[in-house]
């Protein structure tokens, strides 16, 4: 399979307070096959993982996390973020077969 | 000796009567209580399901609904199909027998679009079906054999109840000996649900992705080594129109998360 994109779900609150945390949830649709199965004919089915996944609050980075074999299809990271300001946050996913997608979400100081 | 037979007798006694309670326990249809397999899951699994944006399902709706706003929009609306799911497998005058929602969402991508139909399973039916079934999501299964519904449905529903009282396979097993008689009892690691389909298209762990009720039927055949129905049969139409009957007034999950 060769995706150059993802389907993918960014979810934060529209809207919170200047120095409350927030919780980012990022689902990705991707089979994360590791390279070590084989198909029901025997080949070595090839390994197609999500390898990087970065937030960026307006560019800066605020988390990178390295994905590998063993995460499952789909994979779903949460995590949590003191918010300085009104920003855009990006989170990246980087992935064998060339496969790289963004999504963004507004998040509103008040 | 004596007292240890009584003993043993009293023993026996006992598992006769937890056994009679288990089957009991197996509630179907006639019985007080019907439960969604939303109730038979782990709080892991049911955490899964309640939260949207954890929900792995999410990402089919998503895409159901570009593909819906690209090829659909210009006839529907979302709040249109508000319901839709909760009255399917409905009649379809043109080809004058009953289809299920899969079926007339390729029925009209073949009509009306029009386009290639959708291959059985494949991602882009699955991802429409999600889209249109989540639009009813809560609301109550609307029962086939109603006064209001359409009559030509009660021919199909009979067959679907035939099936599913059917013996198949070399395991000689009908739906109903396990969903009916046996349910909340275990096979194996895990505890046989009543068999609502209250949450199609859903997505099950197994699978690492989503699937139709089909796709689970089929799974239960080749269980049971019985050789499924072809794909979009008229068999499988009969057996969903019976369990939505055996359903309901169950709302709808769609899209659900099962193990």
């Amino acid at each position: 399979m060769n995706v150059a994109t993802l389907r993918a779900i960014l979810t934060a609150p529209a809207r919170a307070r200047v120095g409350d945390v927030v919780e980012i949830r990022a689902l990705a649709q991707h089979p994360m096959e590791t390279g070590y199965r084989r198909s029901a004919e025997g080949e070595l089915l090839p390994r197609e993982l999500l390898r990087r996944v970065e937030c960026r609050f307006d560019g800066e980075l605020v988390l990178a996390a390295e994905l590998h074999a063993a995460v499952s299809a789909n994979p779903y990271l949460a995590f949590h973020l003191r918010l300085p300001r009104s920003g855009t946050l990006t989170v990246r996913w980087v992935g064998d077969a060339g496969v790289a997608h963004s999504e963004s979400v507004r998040i509103q100081a008040t | 000796m004596r007292p240890l037979r009584r003993a043993a007798l009293a023993a026996l006694l006992l598992a006769f009567s937890a056994s009679v309670q288990g089957q009991g326990q197996g509630q179907g249809q006639g019985h007080p209580e019907r439960l969604s397999g939303f109730e038979f899951m782990s709080p892991a699994t049911q955490a899964l399901q309640r939260d949207d944006a954890q929900n792995p399902a999410f990402l089919w709706v998503k895409d159901g609904r570009q593909r819906f706003e690209a090829a659909c929009a210009r006839c529907h609306t979302p709040a249109s199909l508000r319901g839709v799911a909760a009255r399917y497998p409905a009649w379809d005058d043109a080809l004058a027998k009953p289809l299920t929602l899969s079926a007339r969402i390729n029925a009209c991508q073949v009509r009306y679009v029009p386009a290639a139909a959708f291959a059985p399973e494949s991602d882009g039916l699955l991802a429409l079906e999600a889209f249109v079934a989540h639009q009813s999501r809560g609301l109550p299964i609307a029962s086939p054999t109603a006064p209001q519904a359409d009559p030509r449905l009660a021919p199909a529903v009979q067959r679907g109840e035939r099936l599913y009282r059917q013996r198949v396979g070399q395991l000689d097993f009908s739906c109903a000996q396990c969903h009916d008689q046996n349910a909340g009892r275990r096979l194996g690691g895990s505890t046989i649900p009543q068999g609502h389909p209250t949450g199609y298209p859903l997505y099950r762990l197994e699978w690492q992705g989503l699937g139709s009720l089909q796709r689970r039927l089929r799974h239960c055949m080749s269980g049971v080594r019985a050789e499924p129905y072809a794909f979009a049969s008229d068999e499988w139409t009969a057996l969903e129109l019976y369990l939505m009957q055996r359903a309901a007034g169950m709302p709808l999950e769609t899209p659900a998360v099962r193990p």
